[in-house]
């Protein structure tokens, strides 16, 4: 069922898109209208999110600290797993954020006869991971050539790079190839290792549903069924330009594209997908591990409250603490 | 609600929203020119419908390159209205009617950014305007 009621969701996705463009005629409604609300919510969502994030106070050190820490000086410091600098923050951060370098670490465990426990590297999710980012990330940007009036050349280099063996025509891109592959490894991963089928859940087969299905309409539209690119590219320039505009005839698998991607960006605040900006907030990697350096001070304390050190509570009590005959330390 | 850590974050948000809104903001307003192909002046029709031109004429080209380079069939085509053309070729077959590739070919590929590699083999004849 939790795999099940995703998938009927996206197939409803797409029946919506292809009745409302084919029998009601609602090109207008889902080339013009959904696309910008869904980007306005997008946006806008994005923002509000993080927003309501940077709400939450962060007072403790708390990042993860997996190497040695800053210590004494013969003890040779691990500055990218246990950062007690900017800079060393700052290049976890990108390893991060652009090499996932914390899942590189993944490892999986077994239980063979004996019994006993063994651990062993495990770099699939690792790497279908960045393939399944990187290749989306060409994608969108590749698709920029559509939105802009005069393409800029770091696009045309992007093209010629993606479609480097120039099979067929129109010339085949390898990131999508990549991206079916790597998206379809993700999906088995949940759907085949016990573990993680156990705690799978809905709203993580829907976002996996629905980007192959934007992968595979997008597919179908260049390399099957072809569309006119020209009318696509009006529509989308004028979109950006703020002067849309539906001219000639566009193939419906156009629409359900348009109608998903919609979707995906309406779906996108509200969801886990929200670790794009979240992996830039996560305070166990984006915090320096220096609390033996600097003193950091809870943002909600209340000022009224002084500091109360041991020697001005033994003055405040001393009387009563002879009184029962507790040690003091100032007679 | 107090926020935290905003001079770290905003610059993010600001960021995250350029780049967004690229389209928008490298457009300025500015749509661009639509493309207008200059149509043949000694033929009506192609050798197949234009809605299938229009989106697949890379296809049928892809397959007389394949025929004429690795199989040498230069044979004859029809098109829809029955006109016999000589023979599958780019330079002296559909350049005979679609003479200009700047004002033909070009017009669509430079809007659409797609750089077809015809004149990587074929010597492109030279324009003067």
């Amino acid at each position: 069922m939790r795999v099940l009621y995703p998938f009927i969701a996206v197939l409803a996705l797409v029946a919506i898109a292809f009745l409302g463009v084919k029998v009601a005629g609602l090109q207008y409604l889902f080339g013009v209208v959904f696309p910008y609300l869904a980007f306005a919510m997008f946006v806008g969502g994005f923002i509000a999110k993080v927003l309501g994030w940077a709400k939450s106070p962060v007072p403790f050190r708390i990042p993860t600290t997996c190497g040695q820490a800053n210590s004494l000086k013969f003890i040779e410091q691990n500055k990218l797993d246990c950062p007690s600098t900017f800079w060393g923050v700052t290049g976890r951060m990108l390893l991060e954020v652009f090499l996932f370098r914390s899942l590189f670490r993944n490892t999986k465990a077994e239980i063979h006869d004996g019994p006993k426990l063994v651990y062993g590297s495990s770099k699939y999710l690792w790497l279908f991971g960045l393939l399944f980012h990187y290749s989306f990330l060409v994608i969108v940007i590749r698709h920029m050539r559509l939105f802009v009036g005069h393409v800029p050349g770091f696009l045309h280099t992007l093209e010629a790079g993606d479609a480097l063996f120039q099979v067929g025509a129109p010339l085949l891109y390898q990131s999508d190839i990549i991206f079916v592959l790597a998206a379809t490894f993700l999906f088995l991963r949940r759907l085949i290792n016990a573990n993680v089928r156990y705690i799978s859940l809905p709203a993580d087969y829907f976002p996996l549903f629905l980007i192959l299905a934007i992968g595979i309409t997008g597919i179908l539209m260049r390399y099957v069924l072809r569309v006119d690119v020209v009318n696509i590219k009006q529509l989308a320039v004028g979109l950006a330009t703020f002067s849309p505009v539906i001219h000639g005839e566009i193939g419906t698998v156009f629409f359900i594209h348009v109608f998903l991607v919609c979707t995906l960006m309406a779906y996108f605040p509200f969801s886990k997908l929200m670790h794009m900006g979240g992996v830039w907030m996560s305070p166990t990697r984006n915090m320096a591990n220096n609390s033996r350096m600097v003193r950091h001070i809870n943002p909600w304390n209340d000022p009224n409250i002084k500091p109360h050190s041991y020697a001005d509570y033994e003055d405040e009590f001393r009387e009563f603490m002879t009184g029962a005959n507790i040690p003091v330390e100032k007679e | 609600m107090p926020m935290y850590d905003m001079n770290k974050i905003l610059p993010g948000l600001i960021i995250f929203a350029g780049l967004m809104t690229f389209p928008i903001w490298y457009n300025s307003g500015n749509a661009g020119a639509v493309p207008k192909p200059e149509k043949p002046t000694n033929a009506k029709e192609c050798v197949r419908p234009t809605d299938y031109m229009r989106t697949s004429h890379m296809v049928l080209l892809n397959e007389y390159r394949d025929a004429v380079v690795r199989d040498g069939e230069r044979g004859a085509i029809k098109d829809a209205g029955g006109v016999e053309y000589d023979e599958k070729s780019l330079m002296l077959g559909c350049m005979k009617c679609h003479v200009s590739a700047k004002k033909f070919c070009d017009e669509c590929h430079t809007y659409a950014a797609v750089k077809p590699y015809c004149w990587e083999c074929h010597i492109q004849p030279k324009e003067t305007n």
